[in-house]
């Protein structure tokens, strides 16, 4: 289905995740970032990048990934996105969500 | 979710580590409560060689017998770590280092730590503290808590 976030239309999921990347602009990560009442910083963009560039290498997702990236540990992972991180930050990414257990 | 871990083989223990991470993932809190064996998952000299159960588990389709047989259970359980690796599993220490970098809060049972003569100190720096069942059955109090028994 079709969305406007930050005044484009954006083909989502029935969670709200960017079906084609190719679509997504900083604005509209940011836009998503607020709807989940998330100001983002530079750390915020660091790790954004970091999942955006593993999900271009098709290269699975999961926490212990994340946390083993060198770009942020778990503890601030979950500080920077709280309530579900891996989820909220692939939103925000316009990455599909992870089917990761751990 | 609020778990209880009172045993020690590999298979329960990593089933009360992915309960709560998964728990954590979807932004639930997640406490763990770990009692009578359940506290070698907790405990630094222990907890890298928990075993897999050999004997009495149908589900691994050897006889009895068999899985009585010395080093039967290191095998099992070596098979099993390895598959594990191949999913990017983490080892148990390290789980534990991201449960706790995760928010889970790690709790060891004061009964059983005085039945097992450990002290606070044998355990890993990310317990939070020895307490009581009553003590952990308050801090679940409330709507909508879950209590999950392994």
């Amino acid at each position: 289905m079709e969305k406007i976030i930050a005044g484009k239309s954006v083909a989502v999921n029935e969670e709200g995740y960017l079906t084609n990347f190719a679509q997504w602009e900083k604005s509209i990560g940011e836009e998503i970032a607020k709807e989940n009442a998330i100001e983002l910083t530079p750390r915020h963009w660091d790790v954004i990048k970091y999942i955006q560039d593993e999900v271009k290498k098709e290269s699975p997702l999961s926490i212990r990934k994340i946390g083993k990236s060198g770009v942020v540990d778990i503890k601030e992972f979950y500080a920077l996105f709280p309530n579900a991180p891996l989820k909220t930050a692939t939103k925000i990414a316009g990455v599909p969500k992870p089917a990761s257990c751990i | 979710m609020m778990i209880i871990l009172s045993k020690a083989t590999i298979e329960n223990v990593y089933s009360a580590f992915v309960l709560a991470n998964g728990a954590r993932m979807e932004g639930i809190e997640a406490e763990m409560f770990c009692t009578f064996f359940g506290l070698e998952a907790i405990h630094k000299k222990k907890l890298n060689n928990l075993h897999v159960a050999t004997v009495g588990n149908p589900a691994m389709h050897i006889p009895t017998m068999v899985g009585g047989l010395p080093g039967m259970e290191a095998f099992a359980t070596h098979m099993m770590k390895k598959e594990m690796d191949k999913i990017d599993m983490p080892g148990v220490e390290e789980f534990l280092d991201i449960l706790v970098a995760s928010g889970v809060k790690i709790w060891a049972c004061k009964l059983a730590m005085d039945m097992f003569h450990y002290e606070k100190k044998d355990l890993i720096d990310g317990v939070e503290a020895v307490i009581t069942v009553g003590d952990f059955y308050h801090r679940s109090e409330g709507e909508g808590v879950h209590m999950l028994f392994i």
